[in-house]
């Protein structure tokens, strides 16, 4: 231990975070996480190893001291501890490892602290082996509040700053629930670019400590300042039980485990049914977490960009600045035709949701909804849209034929699709470039031209004899892929020159990286 | 009239004509080890009619070898105004068009045989993986120049991502 690692800097307050107004915490100075950091993030392992270690032991003490029949047991530390008159001793070390525990808990969230500035978020770590990440406010995708179970109870709410990249998120955990929503208002404020110094009254909160945290455990996703509270789609648990019934994977595990209970009884053995046991419990975990990460799900717009919540224990709640969607999907599994649903999946350039439990979510916007929602999620996603551009997202969405804007395949295409023919093909909305696809599974893919990073095109050899051709609109990578193919070639040529054009006049003219920069001062 | 893709009014810079020499010995090369894995099961089960795998392996091969110096001829690229434009393959054609201010970084790179005619590649990374724009067979001059000036085009034309 070296005493003071950071002596001499300007950590003023040995206050525990939440006497400390917001905006003071996104003053350009470090400051400390919540003090209940250490426990949420590892003191929990040791408390139930402990735990479980003195109920284990529990038995053995009661014998010990009442002399009961299991005393003599061979082999047990405890037995041998005590018979050879150990035992102070190594109640002593026990003592000196809590100790010890202790203060390196206290000497690490002393170390562990963050800095915000006008550029770059900033957070240090680590006793012995220091860490030092850095964000770029002007590469922030997204910014996530993520409340687990435990962490609510203690009022705590871990903080991630996405930031382009693989794996490239800054997670300030933990901080109280009351300053992380302030952090985030501040952090967006100051990445945005605005000139405009919001007022930040953050009014002194009369309610006693129990009815803060009750209020905040109850209603925790709600920031009354900001949000509208309201969520522009609402999804109903009867719906989303059904989506989930509906959906392609259960209809996939229905089907296996058909023909394995077929297959066991035609050949009398059980092997195939043994053979689907794996399947099932990962299909199944699949079709569970995506209804539990469904659950309480919300979206909201916000100034600062579409506002996403979900989860029931764990509860997520992150905003996607404008212009950090990189491509928009729109699809519909087949039995979801019957109650009209569909599910919307974007692009970004933040991967830090190839891990954790929030990878489903952090791609999927709507997982479920109907057309209505569908369109009133998209004008959140795609801004600037009008009345006249939906009608044209509506019909790319369900329509089909060349009405409404869209350039569809020839013909002559109808043998390499035979049930989409009519529905394949592109349009465009200001900004933004459609790909419409899929007679059967129907999607409707959408790329704002300013997120493009290129456009390609390309033949094969029936492509050539039937003289088509395949356009890619090459985004980031994700679940959505951009990409139509069986158009006429000379279709696919004017397409391929007129949406690069128009891919550096959109990029040229882009400003979302600060995007309340032309903002005044009102 | 043909269904080929072209693009009009685009005057395509080529790749050195030497890059043939390359794409044959590396093409030769997996042509040998696809040839040896195809034989395996007629040397193991010295059944007769198992070595028409090789020998069709084979005759496919010598036709990809004898189209190299057409394929390498239809590689092209150009520096438009605003963005960099490539094409490659011929049975299979491939155009992209990437605006300068997508680019993330400029890689170069030599293999052994390039490196023995002085040849380098130039691969061109923006942040989407499918993009995938390299131009083989430069001269090592050619290559750091196109590299220089790309970059040189990309920081006038800064963009987010």
């Amino acid at each position: 231990m070296t005493g003071e690692p950071f002596e001499g800097d300007p950590i003023k307050d040995l206050l525990p975070p939440g006497a400390v107004t917001a905006t003071r915490l996104a003053d350009g100075e470090w400051h400390r996480l919540h003090p209940a950091t250490p426990l949420l993030r590892g003191g929990f392992v040791f408390i139930f190893i402990a735990g479980s270690f003195i109920s284990s032991a529990r038995q053995q003490l009661v014998d010990l001291l009442f002399g009961g029949p299991r005393a003599r047991d061979d082999g047990d530390p405890l037995v041998f501890i005590t018979a050879n008159g150990q035992l102070p001793l190594a109640l002593l070390a026990i003592a000196a490892l809590l100790l010890l525990i202790v203060v390196i808990f206290y000497f690490s969230w002393r170390v562990h602290t963050f800095r915000i500035t006008d550029e770059v978020v900033e957070v240090r770590s680590g006793l012995i082996r220091r860490s030092l990440r850095k964000g770029r406010l002007d590469r922030i995708q997204g910014i996530n509040i993520v409340r687990p179970f435990f962490a609510r109870l203690f009022g705590a709410a871990r903080l991630e700053i996405d930031v382009a990249g693989h794996d490239a998120n800054v997670r300030l955990d933990y901080l109280s629930s009351a300053n992380a929503d302030g952090l985030r208002r501040d952090i967006l404020r100051l990445a945005s670019g605005t000139r405009q110094r919001e007022a930040a009254s953050a009014a002194p909160d009369s309610r006693s400590f129990v009815e803060q945290r009750l209020a905040e455990f109850i209603a925790p996703e709600l920031d009354p300042d900001l949000a509208p509270p309201e969520s522009v789609v609402k999804v109903h648990l009867g719906r989303l039980v059904g989506s989930i019934l509906l959906h392609d994977t259960t209809f996939t595990l229905l089907v296996l485990i058909a023909a394995a209970s077929v297959g066991s009884a035609v050949t009398g053995r059980l092997f195939a049914i043994y053979a689907l046991v794996p399947l099932v419990f990962g299909l199944g975990g699949f079709l569970f977490r995506r209804f539990t990460k469904s659950l309480r799900y919300s979206i909201a717009a916000t100034p600062d960009g579409v506002r996403v919540g979900f989860g029931l224990l764990t509860l997520s709640n992150e905003t996607l600045p404008p212009g950090r969607i990189h491509s928009v999907q729109v699809r519909q599994p087949i039995l979801w035709r019957l109650p009209g649903w569909w599910e919307i999946k974007v692009n970004r350039a933040s991967k830090s949701n190839a891990k954790g439990a929030d990878a489903q979510h952090n791609t999927t916007i709507l997982p479920v909804g109907n057309l209505d929602d569908v369109l009133r999620v998209l004008g959140l996603l795609l801004p600037g849209t009008t009345a006249e551009s939906a009608q044209v997202l509506r019909r790319g969405i369900v329509g089909s034929g060349p009405d409404g804007g869209f350039t569809n395949s020839p013909r002559r295409a109808a043998i390499i699709r035979w049930f989409s023919v009519r529905r394949n093909g592109f349009a465009e909305i200001p900004g933004v470039v459609l790909l419409r696809r899929g007679g059967v599974w129907r999607n409707l893919t959408m790329v704002p031209e300013a997120r493009v990073q290129s456009i390609g095109m390309t033949q094969g050899p029936i492509d050539r004899a039937l003289r088509l051709a395949r356009v890619h609109v090459h985004t980031v990578n994700g679940p959505v892929r951009a990409e139509l193919g069986a158009l006429d070639f000379e279709v696919a040529t004017g397409f391929f020159t007129a949406v690069s054009n128009e891919v550096v006049e959109q990029v040229r003219s882009d400003a979302t990286h600060r995007w309340r920069a032309n903002d005044s001062a009102a | 009239m043909t269904g080929r893709l072209a693009l009009p009014g685009v005057d395509w810079r080529r790749v050195s004509p030497r890059y043939v020499y390359v794409d044959v010995i590396s093409t030769s090369v997996f042509t040998v080890g696809l040839v040896v894995l195809a034989s395996l099961p007629a040397y193991f089960s010295a059944v007769a009619p198992w070595w028409i795998l090789p020998a069709g392996v084979l005759v496919i091969m010598l036709v990809v070898i004898a189209f190299v110096p057409r394929r390498v001829r239809a590689i092209g690229y150009q520096l438009r105004d605003d963005d960099l434009l490539f094409r490659r393959g011929l049975l299979f054609q491939r155009f992209v068009s990437v605006p300068y201010g997508r680019m993330q970084l400029i890689d170069i790179t030599r293999g052994p045989v390039s490196r023995v005619l002085g040849l380098s590649d130039l691969h061109f990374v923006t942040a989407a993986a499918s993009s995938s724009v390299s131009i083989p067979g430069l001269l090592v001059a050619d290559a750091e120049d196109l590299r220089d000036r790309l970059v040189a085009l990309a920081e006038t034309r800064r963009a987010g991502l």
